[in-house]
């Protein structure tokens, strides 16, 4: 038992750091988005409920609009399908990564938010840290912080007067830290480069709310284009 | 809309959600090889989808009014800057968000 407290007390040491850029961004977007459902005449219930439940940033602001207007179950689900359709990549990225895990494999899963996924996928976890708890805790820690900062903007949303004009952009920052991660341990660049090239045109093309899947798609296409041409040379490794 | 409606339709975005999630987990098991070239996108997709993040964490962003995306791109430059130098994560993330902080709230 003594061991395996310890085992797990090192996990989340190991695992807390990594989250904190994490809390400053789900706290800001979380209080805006209880802020929101509060001025919208959404008790803090809702907020509360929808984060703990749906856990995933972009689609919740979308569902108060969606809880706004007539009722459209299927219209509901297939919106939600488009907007989180990123997270399909994610499972595949991660089909290894969760392999062995045992029953924290569900959690995991569920809770694999943008934040999530990016830190599970590039942390360097040490060798004597058990690799299951720590995508465990930083899920969990994740989620109880998107989940508090929801609840806070839906209870004191109306009381809340200081300059955070900017601190969104925390959520950018962390990406284009990963990012960099990424670019610094990799050989080669290709994937990289189309997965920001083919966004940014794609976004220019079809704009801020329908870009994702025609990235997707675009992106899914030359990688296996590539996948045929240059296998010999290495491919896109 | 009733509450019961409520229900139903936050229902509906939690099923989508977590469909989006399960569905690869799903159809390759643990228990049965992936195909070869599903394991060829789980190791190039990653750093697609990091390069789609940062697109999309940007997507609001008009480079046409306003502060035209300076902030952002000034920002931008120091986190990688920083990161490369120093390779702190909390580091560069902290310099980068108080910069644009700053920048948007003193100077554009």
């Amino acid at each position: 038992m003594q061991k395996r407290s310890q085992m797990l007390k090192r996990a989340f040491r190991t695992a807390f750091p990594y989250t904190i850029p994490i809390f400053a961004g789900f706290w800001f977007l979380g209080i805006t988005y209880g802020i929101y459902m509060n001025v919208s005449g959404f008790s803090f219930w809702y907020p509360m409920l929808m984060s703990i439940t749906i856990f995933a940033g972009s689609v919740e602001f979308v569902t108060v609009n969606m809880l706004l207007g007539a009722f459209n179950p299927l219209q509901a689900f297939v919106m939600t399908l488009m907007i989180n359709a990123r997270h399909l990549f994610y499972g595949i990225s991660m089909l290894d990564r969760f392999r062995g895990v045992g029953w924290k494999k569900v959690y995991l899963i569920f809770g694999m938010c943008d934040e999530s996924f990016s830190i599970n996928y590039t942390a360097d976890i040490p060798d004597n840290v058990d690799r299951g708890w720590f995508m465990f805790f930083v899920t969990l820690l994740n989620h109880l912080y998107w989940f508090s900062g929801a609840a806070l903007g839906g209870i004191f949303g109306s009381l809340i007067h200081f300059n955070t004009e900017g601190l969104e952009f925390v959520m950018t920052a962390m990406f284009v830290v990963i990012f960099t991660e990424q670019w610094l341990k990799e050989k080669n660049h290709t994937s990289s480069l189309l997965g920001l090239g083919i966004s940014l045109l794609c976004l220019a093309a079809f704009g801020a709310d329908g870009f994702i899947i025609p990235a997707m798609l675009s992106i899914l296409l030359l990688l296996t284009l590539m996948r045929r041409a240059p296998e010999k040379g290495g491919g896109v490794q | 809309m009733t509450l019961t409606q409520q229900i139903i339709t936050v229902a509906m975005v939690v099923l989508g959600t977590a469909a989006t999630r399960f569905l690869p987990f799903l159809i390759f098991p643990a228990d049965r090889p992936t195909p070869k070239y599903v394991q060829y996108l789980g190791k190039v997709l990653p750093a697609a989808v990091f390069g789609l993040l940062v697109i999309y964490s940007l997507k609001n962003v008009n480079i046409f009014t306003g502060s035209r995306g300076i902030p952002e791109l000034i920002s931008i430059v120091l986190v990688v800057l920083m990161h490369v130098w120093k390779r702190q994560m909390l580091l560069s993330i902290a310099g980068g968000t108080i910069c644009y902080m700053l920048l948007v709230q003193f100077v554009f």
